[in-house]
């Protein structure tokens, strides 16, 4: 039982695009927005390039009253949700009260706005901090808020898998669909760079210090030297097909058809890691054989281990070069939860328009690494994709997406 | 120090918690409840301790609680600027 979860709605904002049109062109066209911090001043920091979402104004999309209660990236995230209800021509209040249910993930919540409230705390005192700190900073931040805009009362959740949240929304959003839920909002918006968001990753060791953009982050190359961090994401409305069908919609991106997450062993344990495993739930999950993949899209992480690990598990699984394989986040960096998201709505428009689009920047595959590394856009018929993604502290996460018919 | 005028806390309460909510009323704006024009426990907390840094004095807040409009409010705060003056 799988085949009845469709994807209806897509609002995204990237740093390629606003909207998945102009990120669908972007990606395609390979052109990357990877570029130096503009946010804060990073000049003092090791690392200062991200991947930002630039044009991105506020006050163009959303009331007075929510700006002075929300982080920039909740911001994003509730122009997103309503860019996903437009996209599904669905308007949440012709469902029941508690219709429709919202499952984000989130890899910190509101850094930035946190960030600003804990220097006045510190440099000013108690009294200077916003009162609206209280959630604004919080990692179920923004599946309140969306909740809140759109009066959505059905279950409600939040995940914190690093990356990997972006795809462990979409699983627990399609648990709640089987529960006879008939309609989600999920997916990930993350990631506001600033100092202690900075601060916080930089601590992991797999920031790219590189200066150059078109070499800062060049995953499965021979110079692999770890990932450049980015914002923006993508939320997406599931719905049973039934549920789709009985409103009239008329969309339908592709189906979600498997889904699975496995957990790394700790380290030393000298056990491997854990990222095949999942693939193969997802695909027993989606009732596939490796061989009906048509296309991944990998966690792409920049490290020279991780990048190892992830062509080996898809080696094992699809043979040597056995599966066209890309990383359009070249071109975005890493968007913490929101980058799978944003991986899935590209993986879906692969699928309708029928192209691979490429990883950039990486002009020497590792040869070990065994991929069929798509890096110029590629037509292909495309029925199915495969999406990875990896969480720091050991979150392995997959899922398969196939188109609508 | 200057005494507060609805036309400032309304001003303060925009920079606080942005705009009220537009309604069709025959009140005057001042006499309009908070929660009429949308603003929430939240909002009003932000703009308590707003008056407070900005006036420099101490708010009770079950007082604070008790003025439910702008002029009430106003009233309140002109009221303990006079007493501590």
């Amino acid at each position: 039982m799988n085949a009845d979860t469709v994807i209806t709605g897509m609002g995204l904002l990237a740093p390629t695009g606003l909207g998945h049109d102009e990120h669908w062109k972007n990606v395609l066209s390979g052109a990357s927005a990877i570029g130096p911090v503009t946010r804060f001043d990073a000049e003092r920091y090791p690392s200062r390039l991200a991947g930002e979402v630039t044009d991105f104004v506020p006050e163009e999309h959303l009331p007075s009253r929510l700006l002075p209660q929300t982080d920039h990236m909740t911001r994003m995230a509730l122009v997103a949700s309503d860019w996903a209800f437009a996209d599904a021509e669905f308007d949440p209040a012709l469902l029941p009260e508690y219709g429709v249910g919202v499952v984000t993930a989130a890899s910190a919540g509101g850094f930035e706005f946190g960030h600003r409230e804990l220097q006045n705390l510190w440099g000013r005192g108690p009294e200077y901090v916003s009162a609206y700190q209280s959630f604004a900073w919080f990692y179920a931040v923004n599946t309140g808020q969306v909740s809140i805009r759109h009066g959505l009362r059905g279950p409600a959740g939040a995940l914190v898998t690093e990356q990997a949240g972006g795809l462990d929304a979409l699983g627990e959003a399609r648990r709640q669909l089987r529960r006879g839920q008939p309609m989600v909002l999920t997916g990930a918006v993350d990631g506001s760079p600033c100092p202690w968001g900075w601060v916080a990753q930089l601590s992991t060791a797999r920031m790219s210090r590189e200066s150059d953009p078109a070499l800062a982050y060049r995953p499965f190359d021979a110079e692999a030297a770890g990932y450049v961090p980015g914002e923006g994401g993508a939320l997406l409305v599931l719905e049973s097909e039934e549920a789709a069908r009985a409103r009239g919609a008329r969309r339908r991106y592709g189906r979600m058809a498997g889904y699975a997450a496995t957990f790394d062993p700790p380290p030393g344990s000298g056990r491997p890691a854990n990222l095949a495993r999942a693939v193969r739930a997802a695909l027993d999950d989606a009732e596939l054989r490796p061989e009906e993949i048509d296309v991944v899209f990998a966690d792409a992480s920049g490290t020279p281990e991780e990048d190892a690990v992830e062509a080996d598990a898809l080696r094992s699984l699809f043979g040597p070069h056995g599966v066209p394989v890309t990383a359009p986040k070249t071109m975005t960096g890493r968007l913490s939860a929101g980058g799978p998201a944003v991986d899935v709505a590209t993986a879906l428009l692969a699928l309708r328009e029928g192209v691979i689009p490429p990883t950039v920047h990486v002009s020497r595959p590792l040869p070990d690494h065994t991929l069929d590394l798509v890096t110029t856009p590629r037509r292909a018929r495309l029925a199915t994709a495969l999406i990875l993604a990896r969480g720091h502290g050991g979150f392995n996460s997959a899922l398969v997406v196939t188109g609508p018919r | 120090m200057d005494q507060l005028t609805t036309d400032r806390l309304m001003e303060i309460m925009r920079e606080c918690a942005g705009d009220g909510d537009a309604m069709e009323t025959d009140r005057r704006p001042e006499d309009v409840e908070f929660a009429a024009l949308g603003y929430d426990s939240l909002a009003m907390l932000e703009t308590l301790s707003r008056l407070e840094r900005e006036f420099g004095v101490a708010i009770d807040e079950e007082e604070f609680a008790g003025a439910v409009t702008p002029a009430e409010l106003t009233t309140l705060v002109n009221r303990i600027l006079t007493e501590a003056a």
